[in-house]
């Protein structure tokens, strides 16, 4: 078993892109004057001939990119998740996706943990932008481990990705997990068939504390882990669905667009139950720390288990 | 100013005339399309495909080619016909030119085209790619260049000056930026809509060597050509004046046909014109 580590995933994406540049290159890093921020100025330290500082200017730092991957690059660009999935959704859209060029967009700072910077910068509708565009892979990492992985995972996939990084950073809460992390693929952190809890991103972590919170209320609450948002894995929700019939899903993310969505599309079709969506609730974000404001915004383990709790009339 | 050789100037007006019948055909059976820009850049096309470019039609992904992206997109028929005429396709593809199933979609696909390297489409797009091509370019220390074309329209968009600042800033010797400065827009005159000039100015002002010509003259293109291949340590642009709708006399300069397809009784006089200057130089 893997220790327990309390890591920003945006540091452990820097990282793993030193460990791939190191064996592959024709990995390519680029950043739009924020990775100090993004950490890509790990990458910058070690390979600064592979590292492109584009400026503030991300519409044409994702068309760099395009450019770089049609001549056979795998090029990762960063910048906020509001400014990479945001600002420059039309050069992903037209420049990356609809060519289907190899081509991993990181947003970092996704979300309302980025606190104090207010709501300018915390992009709730990151996932909701790239998962409308076809063919783009949507991963939402859990925490340091779940990042490697995914990083790795991206690297090794030939297309456009789109990878969410947290600013905050957190406890390891996926170090234990057995499975393998495969693309596409969800993973049941824990059993119980009283009703599921189907997390994403920073949300597991809390997802995982309300399953013990519940289980000394004598709820059992199986919690999947869902860090691939697109392509969603239908069975294994159809599956939760048949054998819990209630789902409840979290994310740090606007409930427009994002997992619920993607949760309740899948279930609508194929197996359906009840869905409550746990997000933030079509609302801005507002300055502060972040921890008190994904508390304020029932991001937390609490609001989970209060949920869970009224869904189930216990 | 040294001139080009009499019979293969000739030779390149033939096959402009030829592409131009293209983008008639074309649009006429599509019903739809963008006629303007594309007659307007048919010399710009032809020079590149027939005389400066290093490719292979049979070849069309060799990663040492040179590369293009039409980064004004919605003039696809004036390339696609050039792409025909030089062997990637057959030229009977541009009668299917955007319908259902086609090869030839509305704007360039670089999935489904043989010879388009980018996809476009989008205004301000293509250029960051072709600056990304460029930049990979010089990362592996290949040979290759790499040709862009932009509208004059096109340069209001901001994200173009971005990957103009971005060439300059890294030196890009080896990416050339064709602008069709035909002067109109859809809603009218360039300087009227939204006041791009001076064009060369602002390019020299990011970082460019930049060269002013009659772009619907091969002896100017061929000039200006040369001249960016010289020049060494900084990217080059070239304003390509042209005359929009140029070779059909009832489209010149007129915005509108920048996006209108000829009816029967209009694609057949035009057609009538080009054909006309392809049978004055015997090869009809």
């Amino acid at each position: 078993m893997a220790e327990k580590v309390k890591k920003a995933t945006r540091e452990s994406f820097g990282e793993t892109l030193v460990e791939l540049g190191k064996d592959n290159p024709d990995i390519i890093v680029l950043d739009a004057d924020l990775a100090e921020a993004t950490k890509t100025n790990i990458f910058k330290k070690e390979f600064p001939e592979r590292f492109i500082d584009c400026g503030i200017a991300e519409s044409n730092m994702i068309g760099i990119a395009a450019g770089l991957a049609a001549c056979g690059k795998i090029p990762f660009a960063a910048s906020f998740a509001m400014f990479a999935a945001g600002r420059a959704f039309e050069q992903v859209r037209n420049s990356v996706g609809y060519p289907h060029l190899n081509v991993k967009v990181a947003g970092s700072h996704a979300g309302i943990s980025v606190g104090e910077d207010g709501a300018t910068h915390q992009c709730c509708e990151d996932i909701a932008l790239m998962r409308a565009i076809p063919g783009m892979v949507v991963l939402n990492p859990a925490d340091h481990y779940e990042m490697v992985d995914a990083v790795k995972a991206a690297a090794a996939y030939k297309g456009p990705v789109y990878l969410r990084l947290g600013r905050l950073a957190v406890e390891s809460c996926t170090e234990d997990v057995a499975e393998p992390f495969e693309l596409g693929k969800g993973r049941t952190l824990r059993e119980g068939d009283d009703i599921a809890i189907v997390a994403t991103g920073l949300m597991v972590g809390e997802a995982l504390k309300a399953h013990e919170a519940l289980k000394a209320s004598g709820i059992h609450a199986r919690v999947i882990d869902i860090h691939t948002i697109k392509p969603i894995d239908r069975e294994l929700l159809i599956k939760a669905a048949k054998e819990t019939g209630r789902i409840v899903t979290v994310e740090e993310h606007s409930v427009i667009g994002g997992l619920g969505e993607a949760v309740c599309a899948c279930l609508c079709e194929e197996c359906p139950v009840p869905v409550t969506r746990i997000g933030v609730n079509d609302v801005f974000g507002h300055s502060g720390p972040a921890v008190d404001l994904l508390k304020e915004f029932g991001l937390s383990a609490e609001n989970i288990e209060a949920t869970v709790k009224k869904v189930l009339g216990k | 100013m040294q001139i080009m050789d009499v019979q293969k100037r000739k030779e390149l007006q033939i096959t402009a005339e030829k592409v131009r019948r293209c983008i008639l055909e074309g649009v006429f059976h599509a019903k739809s399309g963008h006629p303007g820009g594309s007659l307007s850049s048919a010399e710009i096309f032809t020079y590149l495909y027939f005389q400066e470019m290093r490719i292979d039609p049979q070849n069309p992904r060799s990663p040492d080619r040179d590369r293009f992206v039409l980064s004004k997109g919605h003039c696809a028929p004036g390339w696609y016909g050039a792409l025909a005429q030089r062997g990637y396709f057959d030229v009977s593809e541009l009668q299917k030119l955007r319908h259902i199933g086609a090869m030839l979609q509305g704007h360039p696909d670089m999935k489904g085209t043989p010879g388009v390297d980018m996809s476009t489409g989008s205004l301000g797009q293509g250029i960051s790619a072709a600056v990304g091509m460029a930049m990979a370019g010089k990362m592996d220390k290949a040979s290759y260049r790499v040709y862009t074309l932009l509208g004059d329209g096109e340069i209001e968009e901001g994200q173009v000056w971005e990957a103009a600042m971005f060439a300059g800033h890294h030196a890009l010797d080896n990416l050339c930026v064709l602008v069709d400065f035909n002067g109109l827009q859809i809603d009218g005159p360039v300087a009227e809509v939204a006041g791009p000039e001076p064009i060369d100015k602002k390019f020299e002002a990011f970082g460019f060597e930049t060269i002013t010509i009659d772009g619907n003259d091969f002896d100017e293109i061929e000039k200006a050509m040369e001249a960016a291949k010289a020049c060494k340590g900084k990217p080059f642009a070239i304003i390509a004046k042209t005359i929009k709708g140029k070779g059909v006399s009832f489209m010149e300069n007129q915005a509108g046909w920048h996006g209108k397809a000829p009816n029967k009784e209009e694609y057949e006089a035009a057609v009538k014109e080009v054909e006309g200057r392809l049978e004055a130089f015997g090869a009809l």
